[in-house]
């Protein structure tokens, strides 16, 4: 391949138009930012390499405006072997076996072309967990629509779960979990964040790292063309709508599957030096990183890059973001061996430039230096923006106290209506369309708390779940924060697993509103806290800005991906109720449930949706989540549990349904005497108690005569628990308090209210 | 008993078919490459599930024609046992190794779930340790899983006792004709059928309802192998 020499000058020609018609505006560079990019460069850039700035330091490769926020998070811990800054984070599971995984938005894309968005989502991420070494086990996805009472909505959301579908159904990795929720904040701005999780030894940890001068670069997979074009910039701008659909790309699932065959295959044989998924920005966020990464350079020849169209462009092969592309750095003289595996597969492999030692990515075309940028100067000195933050009133405007409510007579009927509620109720319509069982290791499918996933050959299992409620942010972005890391690990305690690292998609709207920044900040700040207070460092993430579109913004959502690990799968515990006569007890503070009333609940939204986000959101204990979540998995090692449940969206009342509903039993519930005094409660203590959303807890049953054990543990680790009735083969749920009856609810209705909403909102 | 998995580029329960076969019957099984181009010293050969070239004609349509599909042919001319399972059925209707067709399901989307079926026939080498009438549970995960056949080929397999499985009444999930879920060739040594038996192995997995398929094979070629070497 053609070397440069210094007397090949860079081509200028260009130049001039870039600077004088002010191109580079068009490819979303400021003012500012291109005379910081002539003063790295000591001269103007051409139009090839203002595009190559214009990608790296877009908000979707650069974080410019998250980073600083991003370095508060905790990411150290003894589990911990791969933090952020790779395609995926990585932590120990023992015996030489390690987890890899990330979650990643596809956020703007869908709201364009939902079928393509999600899909090729999905693939992406599943890239960049193979790109680690390690092979895909799980994925899981966390979704955000707006109300499913709109035609549009409806689209998006079938074409999204469409999309998902395609992809892992074709590629053979079951979807195992994940959650969707419906609010009309989301109606244009949809939210799709797709995880996946991989399991290698620790053998065979790959990292995207171009060392080695004179070590080949290869370019696998498809061939580049010219889709997805400015797709990094496009995914960072305030309004997708405005842009071209020729921004979103087209995945190919088929051709992914062998990618992800011959990349495993590849990486086993040793000689593969470093491995880049091509995602965002392609090619020259690739080849960047890995230089970076090494502190070396690359040359690259774009007339070597395979096309599938014609007369591309060094500009164009640059930015394109063709997907099931990866950039590999093989040893010297190994070349062939890729070539080789690649062949099986029916995929290309072919060399299209070199690592350097001179620090700079060079870009070949037909013999000319088209590009000539120092690495660091894309890398290290993108922008990091110091972005003002500024406390929103509307959060000195929330009411303290909640809405007093008319008495009604039928809580059933409220609890009917809060199953039948699209956030709430089954999401069979959405995971039946996905394969949760290919491997044949999914002991617990979608929808119940934490999907778990067996580890072959062993008695391990991991438990893995997504969790984030962007009401509560909104509503206090601090709390909102704690409470998002705190049910997550809720849901992994659950399931009797222990609870190792996690992975965070942070979705917001416009940083450029102080408002929006202040959330950011503050809800970071929160997820730090309760990061550091569950031990799970932050190994691996993504952040998405600028979801606004119609000039509302989403609510601050940060989505938390969290792994746990089950050391032995027999201990599993899942959320059905097992049989008649066994005891059910409430793990958590159940006084303060009664007292801290019904701010950020599904309840509000269901009774008062105009006022809903006026009330403030209780306080969070966050030393008393941490006590719970130890008594609950002290409780799962010891065996005293038969299932368990975490209260969350709906409150108490919506929990126990679901419990019944999945083990189809029924339940005979006294509520008497939680504050320890005998006495009728008022009315607002009732709905905080039944549906609030404020205080954490746990459901939990076990054989009868296990009331002294479960006490001292529960004492143990200063977590209250009350016994609160017994479960039952007659098919009904009875709730009372003292003499009188709330709920008297045949399984049958709850399961119609539950299972069948969604599904009726599809058939419109 | 020597077993085969083939393997397309777009397969994805290979590895899970030959654990269960591994699992339930302790018996070796190879994987081997859709280009092989002699199978014939394998007693079992299973087409597995996926996507076998991606499925974008229609599925199964682009595998009928690889090399090893001409091996499965001799297999089933042989007499040896075939089993094809979800992608593994659509790719022996489209060889013609058995009849009908899979089109998409009514639902348009693809389903995977636990199935209730109904054995219709235990007379066959795949199902001997069922009981006729017997409900059983096996997942399904497929998009085109709704079976076809004219009336005339209807009436055939009727006759001859082809249809294996069935859907239960009501819980047909893709508007298979006549609740149809598996079906062997006249000769009955060649079974296809859209659920997964070899994700029904444990009960972690939610049933294990499908080992006995495996067992059954296993009993009938000891059978046969031992009548043949006495």
């Amino acid at each position: 391949m053609p070397q440069s020499s210094p007397s090949q000058h860079v081509a200028l020609a260009s130049a001039r138009t870039v600077k004088e018609e002010k191109i580079y505006r068009t490819f979303g560079l400021t003012d500012a930012e291109y005379e910081h990019i002539v003063e790295l460069l000591g001269r103007e850039p051409n139009y090839v390499e203002a595009g190559i700035f214009s990608v790296m330091w877009s908000e979707h490769c650069s974080y410019k405006s998250s980073r600083k926020v991003l370095r508060r998070f905790p990411t150290r811990g003894p589990q911990v072997l791969q933090g952020p800054g790779e395609n995926a984070g990585i932590v120990d599971i023992g015996d030489g076996m390690a987890v890899a995984f990330k979650i990643e938005s596809h956020n703007h894309p869908t709201a364009i072309e939902p079928y393509q968005g999600a899909a090729t989502g999905v693939g992406g991420i599943i890239r960049d967990v193979f790109t680690m070494g390690a092979r895909p086990i799980a994925l899981l996805n966390s979704l955000r629509f707006g109300e499913l009472d709109d035609a549009h909505t409806r689209y998006l959301f079938a074409e999204s779960v469409a999309g998902i579908g395609g992809y892992g159904n074709c590629i053979g990795i079951p979807t195992v979990g994940g959650e969707v929720v419906f609010d009309n904040r989301y109606q244009h701005n949809p939210l799709v964040n797709a995880m996946c999780v991989g399991l290698m030894t620790h053998e065979e940890i790959a990292t995207g790292s171009a060392s080695g001068v004179g070590n080949p670069v290869l370019i696998v997979g498809t061939r580049t063309g010219r889709d997805g074009i400015h797709g990094a910039t496009f995914a960072s701008a305030e309004d997708p709508h405005a842009k071209e659909r020729s921004a979103v790309q087209v995945g190919d699932p088929f051709m992914e599957k062998l990618l992800l065959e011959a990349c495993l295959e590849l990486i086993a044989t040793g000689k593969v030096v470093g491995i880049q998924d091509m995602g965002a920005a392609g090619l020259t966020s690739s080849s960047a990183e890995m230089a970076s990464r090494a502190g070396s350079g690359l040359t690259i020849d774009v007339t070597l890059v395979p096309c599938r169209e014609t007369e591309m462009n060094s500009y164009e092969i640059m930015l394109s973001e063709s997907q099931e592309r990866m950039l590999v750095v093989m040893q010297q003289g190994e070349e062939d061996l890729a070539k080789q595996i690649f062949e099986k597969w029916d995929l290309q492999a072919t060399v299209i430039g070199r690592v350097t030692t001179d620090g700079m990515l060079r870009v070949l075309e037909k013999g000319i230096v088209a590009a000539e940028i120092p690495v660091s100067a894309l890398v290290d000195e993108a922008p990091v923006l110091d972005r003002l933050a500024l406390r929103p009133a509307y959060l000195d405007e929330l009411d303290e106290n909640g809405p007093l409510f008319v008495e009604s007579e039928d809580f059933a009927e409220q609890l009917y209506a809060l199953l039948a509620r699209p956030t709430i109720a089954s999401k069979e319509w959405v995971y039946d369309q996905y394969d949760s069982m290919v491997r044949t290791e999914t002991f617990v499918r979608p929808g119940s708390d934490a999907a778990v996933v067996g580890i072959p050959g062993t008695q391990k299992a991991i438990a893995i779940v997504t969790d984030g409620n962007g009401r509560h942010v909104y509503l206090d972005p601090y709390t909102g924060g704690v409470r998002a890391v705190a049910e997550a690990a809720r849901n992994i305690v659950c399931s009797g697993a222990q609870p190792l690292a996690v992975t965070d998609c942070l979705n917001y709207g416009n940083p450029e509103k102080p408002e929006i920044f202040y959330q950011l900040e503050r809800s970071a700040d929160g997820l730090s806290v309760a990061c550091e207070a569950f031990k799970t460092p932050v190994i691996s993430g993504n952040v998405s800005l600028y979801n606004e579109s119609h000039g509302v913004d989403i609510y601050p959502t940060p989505v938390i991906g969290m792994v746990g690990l089950l050391e032995d799968r027999d201990q599993l515990i899942t959320s059905d109720w097992k049989a008649d006569g066994d005891e059910i007890y409430v793990l958590g503070d159940l006084e303060r449930a009664q007292k801290a009333g019904l701010g950020g609940s599904e309840y509000l939204f269901v009774k008062q949706p105009e006022q809903a986000l006026h009330y403030r959101l209780p306080e969070f204990d966050l030393k008393a989540e941490v006590a719970l979540q130890a008594c609950m998995l002290s409780l799962a090692k010891q065996g005293l549990v038969q299932s368990a449940h975490d209260v969350s969206d709906g409150g108490l009342l919506v929990a126990l349904a679901e419990s019944a509903i999945a083990g189809n039993l029924g339940a005979n519930i006294h509520l008497d005497a939680v504050s320890g005094v005998e006495r009728s409660l008022q009315y607002r203590e009732v709905l905080s108690l039944m549906f609030g959303e404020g205080v954490g807890l746990i459901v939990i049953t076990a054989k009868v005569g296990m009331t002294e054990a479960l006490e001292r543990a529960a004492r143990a680790h200063e977590v209250p628990i009350r016994r609160i009735g017994n479960v039952s083969v007659s098919p009904v749920v009875r709730v009372s308090i003292l003499d009188r009856l709330y709920i008297h609810a045949p399984i049958e209705r709850l399961q119609v209210a539950w299972r069948g909403a969604i599904a009726s909102w599809m058939r419109r | 008993m020597k077993c085969a998995v083939i393997q397309f580029p777009g397969s994805n329960c290979d590895v899970d078919a030959l654990k269960a076969i591994e699992e339930t019957t302790s018996q070796p099984v190879d994987l081997v490459w859709h280009t092989a181009r002699d199978l014939s010293s394998y007693d079992l050969i299973v087409v597995p599930g996926g996507f076998s070239y991606g499925d974008y004609l229609r599925a199964g349509a682009i595998a009928k024609f690889a090399p090893a599909m001409k091996e499965v042919e001799k297999a089933a001319a042989d007499g040896r046992f075939v089993l094809g399972i979800c992608n593994g059925f659509q790719v022996l209707t489209e060889s013609g190794l058995l009849e009908g067709a899979l089109r998409r399901n009514d639902s348009l989307q693809f389903r995977c779930e636990m199935t209730e079926l109904v054995v219709a026939n235990h007379h066959t080498a795949f199902t001997r340790h069922y009981a006729v009438g017997e409900r059983i549970v096996i997942p399904i995960a497929h998009g085109e899983g709704n079976y076809y056949a004219d009336e005339q080929t209807l009436k055939k397999l009727k006759k001859h006792g082809q249809i294996v499985f069935r859907y239960a009444k009501e819980h047909n999930p893709n508007g298979s004709v006549d609740d149809i879920a598996g079906i062997v060739n006249e000769r009955g040594n060649v079974l296809g059928m859209m659920p997964h038996p070899e994700r029904a192995i444990h009960s972690r997995l939610g049933s294990a309802d499908g080992r006995r398929l495996f067992t059954s094979i296993l009993e009938v070629w000891g059978e046969t192998h031992a009548a043949i070497q006495s």
